[in-house]
């Protein structure tokens, strides 16, 4: 191991960090409102809106990212729509991640019981109030370790840009893998990137689900 | 009209090679998926063990999986190995590798969740009916961790089929890769070729993927009651 080495790269490493991380949380934001916006469509029912809502999800869902995003980035300009490397990246994370988003949040509302809402219309809730005291704490409870795995799966699936040519992480270690041949080094770093990136996320997340659990229902100690 | 791109699809032999190239895809999918399910089931009951060793190993090891990319434990499966301990895999053996490395932890994970989901309760009143401890296993506790487990499988096997496309970028030919020499190929006389041939191979993993998932949300729907 070529300690010198690691020490006049790390500092490319950490503006390559820098770049993942923000990509990854401006998809990540696009991806919630998308998200919701699905969500909303298809609770309320909106005619039209909720089958395209569907179609979406259903696309994005069973498509990998890396194909989404060679469509974006090769074909697209193809018919005249030239989109740059981080466009690209920000537009393929959102497309897959709101259809992510969409279901977590849709499955934390399907898990709140019809009756739960039913009895607090029973004890002359408004529907605002019913919203606020009885569904959304039960179904966020339900969506937010979805959402949470969400982030991090996001975040872990931008390493495909470098695919495109966008300066991350990945891209980063191929470079130095290419130019110096010190394949060893390049790669522990890039593992050790990451691991400082998404661990204290990942703890972080495990904490928040420990913390919501009290919110269930009907839990039996089990095996 | 502009030349139709579409049409390079049904020049020469590029459906075929295309399709050669989904049937790589499809058989580094289907080794890797046998392999996690069958190492995934063991490695489930072992974490459902009490002991504290067993449980940090499994931890650390779902931790790593869960955070570390699949594209970066490619790479240091391809290009590591090769230039730490020299040894020389194919593409194709680093890709089942990393995939059932990768699978069967996530795989590991779901059979313990599973088997944990049940409620002691129902153990209890089984061997109160006088039920043995391999009746109560036949009768009780495999039927039900099968309905939780089959459905959230096989939605990690349409995980590991979309993830396969990742292998081009360690060399691996298969169907995107194909895709892209069809599209270098035909450069000069059908520029617009890049946006068929991508969208085509995005149709062609969303009708492999997407009756996967119908039917894990069907199985779904059916057990919940």
């Amino acid at each position: 191991m070529d300690w010198n080495f690691v020490q006049k790269f790390a500092p490319m490493y950490v503006t390559a960090a820098g770049l993942t991380l923000r990509i990854a949380a401006i998809g990540i934001l696009l991806s919630m409102a998308v998200g919701m916006l699905c969500c909303i469509v298809q609770s309320f029912r909106v005619p039209v809106l909720r089958r395209i809502a569907a179609v979406y999800i259903q696309l994005a869902r069973n498509t990998p990212l890396l194909v989404q995003l060679f469509f974006l980035y090769f074909g697209l300009p193809k018919i005249g729509i030239k989109l740059d490397a981080e466009h690209c990246a920000v537009i393929g994370l959102t497309f897959l991640g709101g259809a992510y988003m969409a279901e977590a949040l849709r499955s934390g509302l399907e898990a709140v019981e019809p009756s739960q809402r039913e009895a607090g219309m029973c004890i002359g809730l408004t529907g605002l109030q019913n919203l606020r005291y009885v569904i959304l704490p039960q179904a966020l409870a339900t969506a937010i370790p979805a959402v949470c795995a969400n982030v991090i799966f996001l975040i872990k699936e931008t390493s495909v840009f470098s695919a495109v040519a966008l300066a991350d992480l990945m891209y980063v270690a191929k470079d130095l893998i290419g130019m110096y041949y010190k394949t060893d080094e390049a790669l522990m770093m890039l593992v050790a990137a990451y691991l400082v990136l998404l661990l204290p996320i990942s703890l972080a997340f495990t904490w928040i689900e420990r913390r919501l659990r009290h919110a269930g229902f009907g839990d039996q100690r089990s095996v | 009209m502009q030349d139709l791109g579409i049409s390079v699809l049904f020049r020469g032999k590029n459906l075929i090679r295309l399709l050669g190239g989904l049937g790589v895809t499809l058989e580094l999918s289907a080794v890797s998926i046998v392999l996690s399910v069958i190492l995934g089931l063991l490695l489930g009951v072992v974490m459902t063990l009490k002991s504290r060793v067993v449980r940090a190993v499994c931890r650390v090891y779902l931790e790593i999986i869960r955070i570390v990319p699949q594209l970066v434990l490619l790479f240091l499966c391809y290009f590591g190995l090769a230039r730490a301990f020299g040894i020389q895999l194919s593409g194709e053996a680093a890709a089942v590798i990393v995939f059932t490395f990768w699978g069967a932890g996530e795989m590991g994970d779901l059979v313990r969740g599973a088997l944990t989901s049940i409620p002691r309760h129902q153990i209890e009143s089984g061997a109160a009916l006088g039920l043995t401890k391999g009746q109560i296993y036949r009768y009780i506790l495999i039927p039900q961790t099968l309905r939780r487990l089959i459905p959230q499988s096989i939605n990690l096997a349409t995980r590991m089929i979309k993830t396969t496309s990742l292998v081009m970028l360690i060399g691996v030919i298969e169907v995107l890769k194909v895709g892209q020499q069809i599209i270098d190929a035909s450069r000069y006389d059908t520029p617009s070729a890049a946006i068929w041939i991508y969208a085509v191979i995005f149709f062609l993993y969303f009708f492999i993927c997407w009756p996967i998932s119908l039917l894990a949300g069907r199985l779904e729907k059916k057990w919940q009651a």
